[in-house]
């Protein structure tokens, strides 16, 4: 007899990338079991406030605790400072929430996207237990391994750790960086039997945040 | 003066469960307070958990004093299995302006209990009116460390400042070891990077020289161990505190080392010319 596990890995990709005044975020929907989809529309993002989104790859009944958990703190928070969380505030509030279930982690890759309070791009990435770090761009889940030399390749800017520091963000205006996002998309959905359907992208800017879809091939 | 002896009570976790409180991480009163999954082996699912999720690993970090204070190096590459997850990683942890904690192991473990010890250092400064040495501060993440021995944490690090007694560097790790010494490396690269540091080190030598020591040694690291590379960090800890002293990507030391590449040692010399 087998033995059961409590995790299962549902597959799909999540990216998000940082500019000068705005944040993409993008997911794709398919959400699958073993070789089978479960469905083509569940969605892996969380909008916690306008210029804040979290997005989880991996196990999704664990990255719809995990939203529902940090849904909650998140509701409180305003509740006690009677203003949205900021982005770094979610950063550190999701480390402490993932390393908090450090010996029986929810099994989600996460990235944390939105606006500083000075108005720029911000992308956090983390592990399963909650190791967090600011960065430009990133991209989890299944075809995390297609897209992320594309993106070092198309985006890379300077470390954050250099001395002398020197500019960390990429200076690729909104339109092109969407346009990259999609290609990465359409690409990974080639090469990788997870990703496809649909990829939900939410678009976070001073203005607001703006929805967009993109068709990816059915099988 | 009445003795605080909460520390001798039944553990929180245990009461706060019977009790059926509000889970550990809502309950804003039970700090560091981990549930356990109810299984029959425990170990073997904690292993079968680190594979699974495969925290961040592997490193290459350095720490020595010396006449002038100390020298904290460290690289800033992390791997989840064999996949590159960062190149950008903050290795050293600014634990306050005159305590620096380096990071080698789990990042996640390391990067959360150097911020819990941030956090009693601060509390120790604010009951006591003064500033924590590095010998207790030290102590107080050792003995965190020891309370979860066993239960999977992986951290190696240095912590390293200064304070009344001059400077300090003890090495600490998730077994609950805790020893002082004026020379570390930590990490799966510390044993090349322990070859340049030990050859090259003088306790009388300038800040520059020690500099350039801790960034070389880094580098050597980085150029044979695959899990270590990246940024080249370096740190100096006097009297005054800490300031960020280096910052150097590994590509660019390379040539900056070895300007002909074609005469790099590493190459093979051809038998048959």
């Amino acid at each position: 007899m087998g033995s059961w596990s409590p995790y299962d890995d549902n597959g799909g990709t999540i990216l998000a990338v940082a500019g000068e005044d705005y944040c993409i975020v993008a997911a794709s929907t398919r959400m699958s079991t073993g070789y089978s989809i479960l469905t083509r529309d569940s969605s892996k993002m969380l909008q916690l406030s306008p210029k804040v989104v979290i997005a989880s790859a991996g196990m999704q009944a664990d990255a719809a605790t995990l939203h529902k958990n940090l849904q909650i703190k998140n509701v409180m928070y305003q509740h006690n400072h009677a203003r949205p969380m900021g982005v770094s505030a979610v950063a550190q509030l999701l480390a402490n929430t993932l390393y908090y279930k450090r010996f029986f982690p929810y099994y989600t890759f996460n990235l944390v996207a939105g606006l500083d309070a000075e108005g720029r791009g911000a992308v956090y990435n983390y592990d399963a237990i909650g190791s967090y770090e600011r960065c430009g761009y990133f991209c989890q889940g299944s075809g995390k391994g297609l897209i992320q030399p594309v993106l070092d390749n198309q985006l890379k800017a300077a470390s954050p750790l250099l001395v002398p520091a020197q500019n960390t963000l990429s200076n690729l205006p909104l339109d092109k960086a969407l346009d990259l996002v999609k290609d990465a998309f359409v690409s990974a959905g080639e090469r990788d039997i997870y990703t496809g359907d649909q990829v939900e992208i939410l678009i976070i800017t001073a203005t607001g945040t703006r929805r967009e879809e993109l068709q990816l091939k059915l099988d | 003066m009445k003795l605080d002896l909460s520390v001798l009570d039944a553990p929180r976790g245990a009461r706060a469960m019977e009790q059926g409180a509000l889970a550990p991480d809502l309950d804003p009163k039970l700090a560091a307070c981990f549930p356990l999954p109810a299984v029959t082996d425990l170990d073997s699912f904690e292993k079968e958990v680190v594979e699974m999720v495969k925290p961040s690993h592997g490193t290459t970090t350095l720490g020595f004093i010396f006449k002038h204070g100390v020298i904290i190096a460290v690289d800033s590459r992390a791997t989840m299995g064999s996949y590159i997850s960062s190149q950008t990683v903050k290795k050293v942890i600014e634990i306050n302006p005159f305590l620096l904690g380096t990071m080698a192991g789990g990042a996640a473990d390391c990067q959360f209990w150097q911020r819990n010890l941030g956090q009693q250092c601060r509390l120790y400064e604010l009951q006591n009116g003064k500033r924590i040495t590095v010998r207790a501060a030290s102590k107080l993440l050792s003995n965190t460390m020891f309370s979860y021995r066993g239960m999977g944490l992986s951290m190696g690090t240095m912590v390293a400042g200064y304070d009344t007694t001059g400077p300090g560097l003890y090495y600490v790790d998730s077994d609950g070891q805790r020893t002082k010494g004026q020379r570390f490396s930590v990490g799966s690269g510390s044993l090349y990077a322990y070859g340049v540091l030990d050859a090259g080190y003088s306790h009388d030598m300038s800040v520059e020289d020690a500099i350039e020591l801790g960034r070389r040694s880094i580098y050597h690291a980085t150029f044979r161990d695959c899990a270590s590379g990246g940024t080249v960090s370096v740190y100096h800890v006097t009297a005054d505190g800490w300031t960020k002293v280096g910052g150097d990507d590994v590509g660019e030391l390379h040539f900056k080392y070895y300007p002909q590449p074609e005469l790099h040692p590493s190459n093979a010399t051809e038998v048959l010319a």
